[in-house]
């Protein structure tokens, strides 16, 4: 499902950001990148944009940026969205 | 040689904060902001030969607003002697992002970990000396706000830059990203050299396809090829794309490393919590608009009406002390007639008038800065988005319009912070329709002298003007010729912060600082040159009746333009005239023109050459013509050319005369 799709209070993990060029860039840079965990927080009062919480922040963004967004909705108890679940990948350092 | 220490970080990181304390708010002219006045320079205090340069507040080195932009290239090449990274400890992985891509740059670096009082309030702790050792970079917690660890911060500084100690490097990829890296470097390294770039932000930026280094290095064709083979490769192994994939790297690194250094007893910190329970009521889905609105009226009322219009007296009662004492020593000494009416009537009357307005500037800025700095206005932009995205604008174009309200020139500044340039286009052109603080002497002289009783209203109905007007434009902009999609809206909400009094009184002072200076400069010229005109004919002989001066034939040849529009008197149109300089001008003219000084009597005067209708329409010509040459400049500045700065002055003093002549129409109907 998309990020816009998902009902408010509802946790869901990020499986892929799409859009264009820009957008898209924006989206990685602010933390929107797969495996983390998003909650909808609330609509604005026209019903756009949107509140997401992730890695401890709130961000604002509009219906149709949140459209870019592919999504896996979580059920049951889930780690909160400051703590996104992490893929392992070793990280080798020095070199 | 002088030491410079860029600061840099997140917004709301607290650049401007600590920027502040090192400075004590002192700004300096130097090599960088000479390159962007939005880039602020100070001396450091206590430190001989240390500049202090603050950078604007971003995210990451993406190319992706003009401020990221300029960030970039300011560092690449005006090299600073060091890097002070503004880390806010509360959300310690989303600013880490950019010191990740800070440290490619080459530059020696220390970071200032902030908002460490908060982090105590929270029972979080971190581990320094494995966060300084994982980044080979000294790591100094500071609390900006309270201004503690500033000294041993600037002393760390000073020692890196000193030693020149360039950041390690930091191998966050792994696997196939990594020898698309090493590939890349070797191929690219010559070229580099040759444009004086950082070659390892070079590498990480082509493979993020990051348009603006390709073109710099001014690669041959064969490495283009080499690169888009190796990146393609990399791409098929990874099975996504590059640009996700190095952001991916970044977080997976920041998060590994969190682990190791920050303890936290809960997910999230007493700050967050309380701002999302503010949020439940500042961004409530019926309440927020009203609250805005009220906010708004709040603001207007205690400028105009409480605070700042009592001040506004009692300064204007002192300046009318001084000028008397001042006029009885002058007729004491004896000195020429000239002369005297010069400073009485010239100098005194038409500084006079605009410096008694400094409380009420000083009032508005004050407000807009606590607004600005406890973090409502991001929330404004967020609830205002869909509303101004009928007009083809975004929430983002709130703020700088916002602030337009206070001055156009730092307004349009604001404007960079806007990612597209069709909205920074848009924007910049509605924002002198936001009626700046410079034109409210003349409302307040006009309103005084003809609607005493309902000032507020008629007051209420100048600033609704603009904003309607404003509206009407930008439908037509958008269905003419700035057609298209209003640019991603992705914007983060910071946590709600008590402002600092410290920025705020710097804010304030600048503020204020810049008005008393315009007064004692193009003011005081205005003054003079009005006053000759007004004293003089053609033939350079002093005249006795105004009507017979330079500045009447002048005033005369232009008041036909005028003439329609109620007030055809040559006085309204010099003064108009002489308010393209600065808009307080007006005022002044007015002051000296009919003999009259400040405060009472000029309002007695003006009576004389308006009715109330006629008062109005000209208030509202006052409110939407050509901005003032501060503004036109920093326009020609911003938009990089006069044509785009003249073609806002010839349509909005089209639009003034419009607007006007149907006010005074219809306005003419009922009175």
């Amino acid at each position: 499902m998309r990020l816009d799709q998902l009902k408010k209070g509802h946790k869901a993990k990020i499986t892929a950001v799409n859009g264009e060029a820009g957008l898209r860039r924006r989206l990685l840079d602010l933390g929107l990148t797969p495996n983390t965990v998003v909650m909808v927080r609330k609509a604005a009062p026209f019903g756009d944009p949107l509140i997401v919480s992730l890695r401890g922040f709130e961000l604002s963004l509009r219906k149709m940026e949140a459209a870019r967004v592919d999504v896996s909705e979580l059920e049951g108890d889930f780690p909160s969205p400051s703590n996104p679940t992490v893929k392992k990948r070793e990280v080798p350092h020095g070199n | 040689m002088a030491i410079d220490i860029a600061i840099l970080g997140n917004p709301t990181s607290g650049v401007s904060t600590l920027f502040n304390q090192m400075t004590g708010g002192n700004m300096v002219r130097g090599r960088f902001s000479a390159r962007n006045s939005a880039i602020k320079e100070g001396p450091v205090k206590a430190h001989k030969n240390v500049n202090a340069v603050e950078l604007k507040g971003s995210y990451s080195l993406s190319a992706y607003t003009p401020d990221d932009l300029l960030n970039r290239e300011i560092l690449i090449s005006e090299k600073p002697d060091v890097l002070i990274n503004v880390i806010d400890a509360t959300g310690f992985e989303r600013s880490l992002y950019l010191t990740l891509q800070l440290m490619e740059l080459e530059i020696p670096m220390v970071i200032a970990l902030n908002m460490m009082d908060e982090v105590r309030n929270n029972d979080m702790d971190f581990d320094l000396l494995a966060l300084e050792e994982e980044l080979s970079i000294p790591v100094i917690p500071i609390s900006a706000s309270k201004n503690q660890g500033i000294h041993d911060l600037i002393h760390y500084a000073l020692d890196v830059a000193k030693h020149k100690r360039v950041p390690k490097k930091i191998d966050f990829c792994s696997g196939h990203v990594h020898t698309a890296i090493h590939s890349i470097a070797h191929l690219i390294q010559e070229d580099a050299e040759k444009a004086e770039l950082p070659l390892r932000f070079c590498c990480s930026k082509i493979v993020e396809g990051d348009e603006p280094t390709v073109r710099q290095l001014n690669l041959g064709d064969p490495e283009k090829e080499i690169i888009s083979h190796i990146v393609t490769d990399m791409e098929q192994h990874l099975g996504t794309d590059c640009e996700a994939a190095m952001a991916d790297m970044r977080y997976d690194f920041i998060q590994e490393l969190s682990k190791k250094v920050v303890r936290r007893k809960s997910e999230t910190t007493i700050e967050h919590d309380r701002s999302i329970r503010i949020d439940s009521i500042l961004t409530h889905r019926i309440f927020a608009i009203p609250i805005f609105i009220g906010l708004m009226l709040l603001v207007f009322w205690l400028t105009f009406d409480s605070v700042g219009q009592w001040m506004c007296q009692e300064l204007a009662q002192l300046i009318d002390q001084v000028t008397i004492v001042t006029d009885h020593a002058l007729s004491n000494a004896d000195i020429s007639p000239a002369l005297h009416s010069l400073i009485i009537n010239g100098i005194f009357a038409g500084v006079g008038s605009v410096l008694s307005f400094i409380p009420r500037i000083a009032v508005l800025f004050f407000l807009l800065s606590l607004l600005e700095d406890s973090g409502y206005m991001p929330r404004v932009a967020f609830v205002m988005d869909k509303l101004l995205r009928k007009l083809g604008l975004s929430g983002r174009s709130i703020v700088p319009m916002l602030i337009g309200f206070g001055c156009s020139v730092p307004a349009i500044m604001a404007t960079r912070s806007l990612p597209s340039k069709r909205d920074r286009y848009l924007t910049i052109a509605l924002i002198p329709f936001m009626s700046c603080s410079a034109k409210l002497p003349i409302y307040a002289i006009f309103t005084t002298a003809f609607f005493t009783d309902n000032r507020v209203w008629v007051m209420s109905g100048i600033y609704l003007t603009g904003i309607v007007v404003s509206v009407v434009c930008a439908l037509i902009f958008k269905h003419t010729i700035y057609k298209g999609d209003p640019v991603p809206f992705v914007l983060i909400l910071p946590n709600y912060r008590i402002p600092t009094m410290k920025s705020v009184g710097v804010r304030v002072w600048e503020n204020a600082r810049g008005f008393i200076r315009k007064a004692f400069t193009i003011v005081f010229l205005a003054t003079i040159v009005v006053w000759f005109l007004q004293n003089f004919d053609a033939g350079l002989n002093m005249v006795s009746n105004p009507n017979d001066s330079i500045l009447a034939a002048i005033g005369k040849f232009a008041s036909p333009v005028f003439a329609p529009l109620g007030f055809g008197d040559w006085r309204a149109s010099t003064a108009l005239i002489t308010g393209m300089t600065a808009k307080e001008a007006v005022v002044s003219t007015l002051a000296v023109l009919t003999g009259a000084g400040e405060g009472v009597a000029l309002s007695t005067m003006l009576s004389h050459i308006f009715t109330p209708l006629t008062a109005f329409v000209f208030m509202v010509f006052c409110l939407l013509y050509m901005p003032c040459v501060a503004t036109m400049a920093t326009i020609k500045k911003e938009m990089n050319g006069w044509r785009y700065a003249f073609g806002v002055m010839i349509f909005q003093t089209g639009i003034a005369w419009i607007v006007a002549f149907i006010f005074y129409r219809v306005g003419g109907l009922f009175v």
